[in-house]
């Protein structure tokens, strides 16, 4: 009988330090799955940041939760094993993105896939992962885990497009060249904006980040005037003070003809006057508002992971009857041999008598035979797979294998 | 007999202005509910407002409380044409509450049952009642959709924390939607003017006070249009135009007396 195991580690039982020592990037994850499958027999590698865990199916669960300790070993104590239903529960939920850091973050399903793909999986681990991803676009879909930004920057992206719907096409002015910036030029440019100026104090590094863009590089002195153009100004500079006041943006709106512009100021010091916000159409988030605003749509994602586990715990259970089910395939497959056998033989029997027959005929004959037999078996092989589903599987499958005088060999 | 569809119509809508609140609360399955529950509404209202048609000698809603019964048909089903998107629903937190409200008061003030034979011909009541009560559903929901620009507008400035957690149409979505909206139904409502100011031209009868605030409601909407597409005027200051346009409408819809087609 197949079993699985899980050999494994997490940010929830390790921290980055212990997590890196055992980090595979997506080649060594394979090479790893195929390695330990010449001992084992099916082995799945998924390597993230945030984990690296081992799904093993085989007939031998010890030999085989050995093997992945061995190679987890750098990882010490912080491992954890988990058998059977429990590992695949946990499996399920990872996809879902229930075990990760920010529940449902969207990236796990992906690295879900792509470590099934670069694994050596049999039928019992394709079987596992593809319910696995399965599960997980279906806590995707079917609850809003997912839609909320779960970082500073994604916040800001949505933000834009409470103001503007679509923001494809929308003009974006980028105040400040560093990493801020481009973490949420990113976001937005990932939601159809254009990155259309990049204006930052050093003219090397806005050079260097508009073309990485695609964008104009402005000198700060500047922004003033462009601000007529834009829609949405992402401010992230370590300038001291204000590099853009009330009166710059009162200006600039007297030839706008009324379109709202969104100020991000991701500035400590702030980079954007306070007082822009009082402008008519202006709205102005700075860095606590967005954080204020993460913090709110985290506690809904919790609120939707209450109803993706419940999606999960379903998938788990659909997985855990297939699984059970395989317990009677053996005496099924042996059943309906000896009913195949049978009936060949006693068409054979009665070849003399069927000689006289066309060749039409005795289609018929061979076809309505069948069926007779298929129909026959058709309610016992149900029943069987049910009650393996119900934990009875394994004495029915004896019941049968005595009712038929099936061979010791079928077992 | 017919008319007992009256009580799933008020349920229905009863229950998607509840399952709408609920959605505040909770988004997501109150919300598929309260749709459901305006959409199975509207096609029992259709269905009452099919037998009455099928029914009458002549235009079944020339009374006051029949012309608020299609006034609200034809309010529910402007909403549905955007309303079933996820994004919207909040929209119907506006909608459902007014159609109940309405039927309601339609029911008090008279019943939703067909009119009588009126002195006035069919083809004129179908082309003016018909034409200015659809008009005025399109400034109903104008004037919903002002309201909901307001709201998303005022916690867009406030900065309010939850502001991506319970998601309504984008700014700039809502703002066009409102100027579509009063385009169409200008227009409409000019049409249907006309029709009654030619029928006062040919048989005579004089003003009264439900044409000339309906004259000055087409005089705001008309300046409406010229604002926003001449001027540029968005935003807040459309908002709150529009919302004056309706309070006029819903004076000459719920607030006058029912003396003009007597």
């Amino acid at each position: 009988m197949t079993v699985l195991r899980l050999v494994g580690i997490s940010h929830h039982s390790a921290p980055v330090e212990l997590r890196e020592r055992v980090a595979f990037d997506h080649g060594q994850s394979a090479a790893v799955a195929r390695q330990l499958a010449e001992g084992a027999g099916e082995v799945v590698c998924l390597s993230t940041c945030n984990r690296t865990e081992l799904y093993l199916a085989g007939d031998d669960g010890a030999a085989a939760e050995a093997l992945a300790a061995a190679v987890l070993e750098p990882a010490g104590a912080a491992l954890y094993r988990l058998h059977d239903e429990a590992a695949a529960l946990h499996l399920f939920r990872v996809a879902a993105g229930l075990d990760s850091m920010v529940p449902g973050e969207g990236e796990i399903l992906g690295q879900v896939r792509a470590a099934f793909e670069a694994g050596a999986p049999g039928p019992f681990l394709d079987r596992l992962f593809r319910q696995a991803l399965h599960a997980g676009r279906r806590a995707r879909t079917q609850t809003a885990i997912g839609e909320s930004p779960a970082s500073v920057s994604s916040a800001a992206a949505a933000l834009a497009e409470q103001v503007f719907g679509d923001l494809s096409g929308r003009t974006i002015l980028l105040v400040g060249a560093g990493k801020v910036s481009d973490l949420a030029a990113r976001n937005l440019l990932s939601r159809g904006a254009r990155i259309s100026f990049v204006a930052n104090r050093s003219a090397d590094r806005a050079e260097q980040l508009a073309r990485l863009l695609g964008a104009e590089p402005l000198p700060l002195e500047r922004i003033a005037t462009e601000l007529e153009r834009a829609d949405v100004v992402v401010a992230s500079t370590s300038a001291p003070g204000f590099v853009l006041g009330r009166d710059d943006v009162a200006q600039a709106l007297r030839g706008r003809r009324g379109r709202p512009l969104l100020f991000v100021d991701l500035a400590v010091p702030r980079d954007l006057d306070p007082a822009i916000g009082e402008l008519e159409g202006c709205y102005l988030y700075d860095i606590d508002d967005l954080e204020a605003v993460v913090v709110e749509t985290l506690a809904g994602r919790r609120r939707e992971a209450e109803r993706a586990e419940g999606i999960v715990a379903e998938e788990a259970e659909r997985f855990r009857a297939w699984q059970a089910s395989l317990d009677v395939v053996p005496a099924i497959a042996s059943l309906r041999a000896r009913a195949e056998e049978i009936r060949t033989a006693e068409l054979r029997k009665a070849e003399g008598r069927l000689e006289r027959l066309s060749e039409a005929e005795r289609s018929a004959v061979e076809s309505i035979t069948s069926q007779i037999v298929n129909k026959l078996l058709h309610l016992p092989t149900v029943r069987m797979k049910q009650a393996a589903a119900a934990a009875d599987g394994v004495l029915y499958a004896d019941a049968v294998r005595h009712l038929f005088g099936l061979g010791e060999d079928d077992r | 007999m017919a008319e007992l569809l009256f009580w799933p119509v008020l349920l229905a809508y009863g229950e998607a202005a509840v399952a709408y609140f609920g959605e505040t609360r909770r988004p997501g399955l109150p919300g598929r509910l309260a749709t459901w529950g305006v959409r199975v509404g509207w096609l029992v209202q259709t269905a009452l407002l099919g037998f009455q048609a099928a029914r009458a000698d002549g235009f079944p809603w020339a009374t006051w409380a029949g012309s608020l019964n299609l006034f609200v048909w034809l309010v529910v089903g402007a909403y549905l044409i955007w309303g079933c998107r996820p994004r919207f629903r909040l929209l119907g937190l506006a909608v459902a509450p007014v159609a109940v409200t309405l039927l309601v008061v339609a029911r008090i003030g008279g019943g939703t049952g067909i009119s009588g034979r009126s002195h006035y011909s069919n083809l004129f009541l179908a082309l003016h009642v018909g034409l200015v009560l659809a008009a005025f559903a399109g400034f109903t929901l104008s004037a919903a959709l002002a309201a909901l620009y307001l709201w998303q507008e005022r916690r867009l400035k406030r900065r309010a924390a939850g502001i991506l957690r319970l998601r309504a149409p984008s700014l700039a979505t809502l703002d066009s939607l409102v100027a579509r909206t009063v385009a169409v139904s200008l227009p409409t409502l000019t049409l249907g003017i006309l029709v009654g100011l030619l029928r006062l031209r040919s048989s005579g009868g004089g003003f009264d006070a439900v044409i000339a605030v309906t004259l000055a409601a087409w005089v705001v909407y008309g300046g409406f249009l010229i604002l926003r597409f001449g001027a540029g005027w968005r935003g807040r200051r459309a908002a709150y135009l529009v919302l004056a346009g309706f309070a006029l409408v819903a004076l000459v819809r719920v607030g006058l007396p029912v003396s003009h087609f007597s």
